[in-house]
């Protein structure tokens, strides 16, 4: 059954910022860079 | 109630200033936390050395190896179940609502496990992390799917590349991270695994907020700036929609079923074979003494390995958009059998560089065949419900992930009693794996553009979508 009864209108009126992109991006590349950077030097022992 | 509406689809609709480049960082926060379930293995010696204290030498009482495989089995298994089963109810609810629902049961499955950890009890951890925790693994995984489609009509496999890509990048932080704490924690609790549990089931359920709160849908009819949907004729991308229920009936879906299935199979048939494989075929006796390959240089292949399957999904599946899903997956599995039955080859022949670059190419068309199937299914199916076809079409994951390793020790141990040794040992596995890529070849070279009797009508599609 359809429950549904907001009016399907946008939430946000302020436009996304330059420094909201780039802090959302920092928040998840950030591990994933750490995650990569362990995982690297570990395949480095390959090499050696 | 204000927790309903804050949830609602309806709330999480973008205004016209929205920025799209906001929702990937959303989809990564979930897909870089429940990646974790694949470096699950880190926790198998200290789990099994609860009792004992000591991982080489276990206790009669402790759990055994074959005990602790079933957990990520269960987990496997539910993610593709819980897919399946959640994926209309994600459609309808939207994303914000299923993410909040992932990170419950992701972040409740840690806790869960961590008490079965605690008391001993096998069967909590596996109702906990296999069972909760594989729910949230599903639903996590597909939610941010249909959205980021929706976000990027211009760029589909660009945008599901890198929320799949944050999957691989997870098990990349989960295992380190879990390393840390365990060590952290060795003097609360036996091997510290307990408390590790606790730690990351927290970790994890906050990070994944932040792809909560941030989720945002576009607005109807929303298309980025300068975009021309293109008016070329193309068979198989579609513009009409299909719905979920009706997809499972057309053989387009069930020929992708079969092109995933078998593209995790050969790909599970290196990750399981690359560790001993590389040892047994450049020890030293290949090689020269001092020159072979030590169980550090091995885990360090696997390492490489995980790093090309995270790049192989961005850049493949970003490759698509301009290749073309179905030449893609031409590619994957072309190019995949040529590489297949090379192995065993290079091994024998003591190739090591040749045998490394093959084995990476291998696994990055392996993420790469993670990545790409949502923008094929959206190509095929629409955007409508593509996300819960992508939650049924998950099931052959499930299914290879259970398959592939049986098939893998089975031809691997069947060799071994044959008293065959080092590479040889192995080529039957490459071999198989290539047959494999053939009927995955096969299903591919078959798809073609779905029948208009499947196509929801303009209006149903609305209501549908609403």
């Amino acid at each position: 059954m359809e429950t549904r009864t907001t009016p399907n209108v946008p939430v946000d009126t302020a436009p996304s910022s330059g420094l909201q992109t780039a802090l959302a991006w920092l928040y998840v590349g950030v591990p994933l860079l750490w995650g990569v950077s362990q995982t690297f030097i570990k395949a480095l022992a390959l090499f050696n | 109630m204000a927790t309903d509406s804050f949830l609602d689809r309806s709330r999480t609709i973008a205004g016209p200033g929205y920025n799209r480049w906001l929702v990937p960082p959303a989809a990564l926060a979930i897909h870089l936390a429940i990646g974790q379930a694949y470096a699950f293995s880190v926790f198998k010696k200290p789990m099994g050395a609860l009792i004992s204290g000591n991982v080489d030498k276990p206790d009669a009482l402790d759990w055994t190896p074959g005990q602790l495989a079933v957990i990520f089995s269960i987990a496997i298994v539910l993610l593709g179940l819980s897919a399946a089963v959640f994926g209309k109810w994600l459609e309808r609810v939207g994303p914000r609502k299923a993410m909040l629902a992932s990170a419950l049961c992701f972040g409740g499955g840690f806790l869960i496990a961590s008490l079965g950890v605690h008391l001993h009890q096998i069967w909590l951890v596996y109702f906990g992390y296999g069972f909760v925790g594989g729910c949230g693994l599903g639903i996590g995984y597909i939610s941010p799917v249909s959205t980021l489609i929706k976000w990027f009509p211009d760029r589909p496999g660009v945008a599901t590349g890198m929320a799949i890509m944050g999957f691989g990048g997870g098990a990349m932080i989960g295992s380190p991270l879990a390393v840390a704490l365990m060590a952290q924690f060795k003097d609360m609790a036996p091997m510290g695994v307990a408390p590790t549990f606790i730690a990351m089931g927290i970790i994890y359920l906050v990070f994944m907020m932040f792809g909560v709160f941030s989720i945002r849908v576009p607005a109807d009819g929303w298309k980025p700036a300068g975009f021309v949907p293109s008016t070329q004729a193309n068979a198989l991308i579609t513009t009409a929609n299909v719905d979920a229920d009706n997809a499972i009936k057309t053989p387009q879906f069930w020929l992708l079923w079969v092109v995933l299935c078998m593209n995790v199979t050969a790909g599970i048939g290196v990750l399981e074979s690359a560790s001993p494989l590389i040892q047994e075929s450049f020890s030293d006796t290949a090689m020269g003494v001092g020159r072979g390959v030590t169980a550090a240089a091995a885990a360090g292949f696997v390492g490489l390995l995980s790093l090309f399957n995270l790049l192989g999904r961005f850049f493949w599946s970003s490759a698509s958009d301009k290749l073309g899903r179905k030449p893609t997956y031409m590619i994957y599995f072309g190019l995949g059998i040529a590489l297949y039955a090379l192995v065993p080859t290079l091994a024998a022949s003591a190739s090591l560089t040749l045998f490394v670059i093959v084995c990476c190419v291998i696994m990055s068309m392996y993420g790469g065949g993670f990545a790409t199937i949502p923008a094929y299914l959206r190509d095929m199916f629409g955007t409508m419900q593509v996300g819960a076809i992508h939650g049924r079409l998950l099931t052959a994951w499930s299914t290879a992930g259970i398959l592939g390793p049986l098939l893998v020790n089975y031809l691997r141990d069947s060799q071994k009693a044959k008293n065959l040794t080092g590479a040889a040992a192995y080529e039957t596995v490459f071999y198989t794996m290539a047959g494999i890529l053939v009927v995955g070849f096969i299903a591919n070279l078959l798809v073609s553009a779905v029948s208009a009797r499947y196509h929801v009508q303009e209006a149903a599609a609305t209501k549908v979508a609403a």
